[in-house]
């Protein structure tokens, strides 16, 4: 049976691990190779590094740095952050990325996930959508939260797994770094529009957190930072606490 | 013990080489079929679509030269997740196209197998031993390993079947038939059994 994914989500910015609230206010949480060996020791199920300088800055990623940082992860690795073109989705992969998350590019050009998913499979390609909720509306975001899209969360959804994204990772904007708890009627709207596995993200503060995201809305991985960061709970831990309340996990 | 990596152009070669030389291996990645000379065992990864991973495979001479190495001089080979795809017969992703036919049977679309469940199939799962196999000396069985996918192989005969994973429906994840080894899974990514399977095959 295939086991629900607890993954940590590692922030990338300059030459340090951030976190923020809201996708703000980036604090400064510690190093990227001593997490990723860490994680990788106590043999996390997935990791996810999105540089979000290359997000909003149109800078590139370290492809050296990445490679040295992928040779260290032996669990699959996502990484995102300004990926813009089918060269960038190969250099990615080849310095040892296993799949690669595409967000603000989409909404420039959908056409780009066709031809990715074409070239390098739907297994590596992920959706990433940004949420943040406005009088009760839900609205994409893109360049890490900057820019207001037209586009509501669930059609867009639609339109990148039909692109080929064979993975979407959700994130409230609202909820990050909140500790509060994911927007659970976000991902359940999300997972019931698509096939495709949703990765809930933005908002876990504890396990009970995770629990309902899997449960109530059917999310088949959740992701979270703070929490792994901030707090003394482990990804070893909350996928005790899931499988004691009737979750498959890999133990 | 020089192993060999067949490069088909998009794969994740470096995890692949890192693994093995944990092994203990000196994993290399072979860009020309000449090379295959220099490989003790070889290993077959593989990501993108069977027709097109077929297509390179044949533009470049490998069909031809892997049937020497593999079939003829009986060298181990190891094809992992589309590269055990491509060991059987016959696939249909990207449009219909043969295999390289080392063990008979083909390539089905997991929908077209019955399988209701989200897919990709993506993500840790267990694999139920179906008989005794080198490759897993030392590793329990329904240990989870890194999946992920949408094809599934059917071999025409049980008895290349080594082990199984149920994602709403049963599928064959791992096969065997002589020297010619494949699993579904990605041993390189699933952590401690990974390397302890990739051990197991560079010491068979």
């Amino acid at each position: 049976m295939l086991k629900t994914r607890v993954i940590p989500t590692l922030l990338w910015k300059d030459f340090g691990l951030v976190k923020g609230v809201g996708f703000d206010s980036w604090r400064r949480v510690g190093s990227v190779q001593p997490a990723i060996q860490v994680y990788t020791l106590r043999e996390v199920d997935e990791l996810i590094l999105l540089d979000i300088a290359a997000s909003g800055e149109q800078a590139e990623i370290d492809l050296e740095l990445l490679a040295d940082y992928a040779a260290l992860c032996s669990v699959p690795l996502t990484v995102g952050g300004g990926v813009r073109s089918l060269a960038k989705i190969q250099a990615l992969l080849q310095a040892g990325a296993d799949k690669v998350s595409i967000n603000s590019a989409a909404y420039q050009d959908i056409d780009l996930l066709r031809q990715a998913s074409l070239r390098f499979g739907v297994q590596c390609i992920v959706g990433s959508i940004d949420v943040r909720a406005e009088d009760g509306v839900w609205h994409c975001y893109s360049h890490c939260g900057q820019v207001k899209t037209s586009h509501h969360p669930v059609e867009w959804a639609k339109k990148l797994v039909d692109a080929g994204a064979g993975e979407i990772l959700l994130t409230s904007i609202d909820r990050d770094g909140t500790l509060s708890g994911y927007d659970l009627s976000l991902i359940k709207a999300v997972v019931e529009a698509v096939n495709v596995p949703v990765i809930a993200s933005g908002g876990a503060g504890n396990y009970e957190h995770m629990r309902e995201a899997i449960q109530c809305s059917g999310a088949s991985a959740v992701a979270a930072a703070s929490m792994f960061h901030f707090t003394e709970q482990t990804p070893k831990d909350a996928k005790a606490y899931l499988n004691k309340h009737g979750v498959a996990v890999r133990m | 013990m020089r192993v060999g990596i067949v490069y088909i152009g998009m794969s994740n070669t470096a995890s692949v080489c890192r693994a093995l030389e944990d092994a203990g291996a000196s994993p290399f990645v072979m860009h020309e079929p000449c090379e295959l000379s220099q490989a003790q065992k070889i290993i077959l990864p593989g990501v993108g679509s069977f027709n097109q991973a077929m297509n390179s495979l044949k533009k470049m001479g490998w069909v031809d030269a892997l049937q020497e190495h593999v079939l003829g001089q009986k060298k181990p080979l190891l094809g992992i997740c589309l590269g055990m795809q491509l060991l059987l017969q016959q696939g249909c992703e990207g449009g219909d196209s043969a295999g390289l036919g080392y063990i008979e049977g083909a390539v089905q679309h997991l929908q077209n197998l019955g399988c209701q469940a989200r897919l990709p199939h993506m993500g840790w799962n267990s694999v139920a031993y179906a008989q005794p196999h080198h490759l897993f000396a030392g590793v329990a069985s329904e240990s989870d390993w890194y999946f992920v996918h949408s094809y599934a192989v059917q071999t025409a005969h049980t008895e290349s079947i080594i082990g199984q994973t149920e994602h709403d429906i049963v599928f064959t994840s791992v096969i065997a038939k002589d020297n010619v080894m494949g699993v579904q899974f990605h041993p390189e990514k699933s952590g401690k059994q990974g390397r302890k399977l990739l051990e197991n095959f560079v010491v068979l």
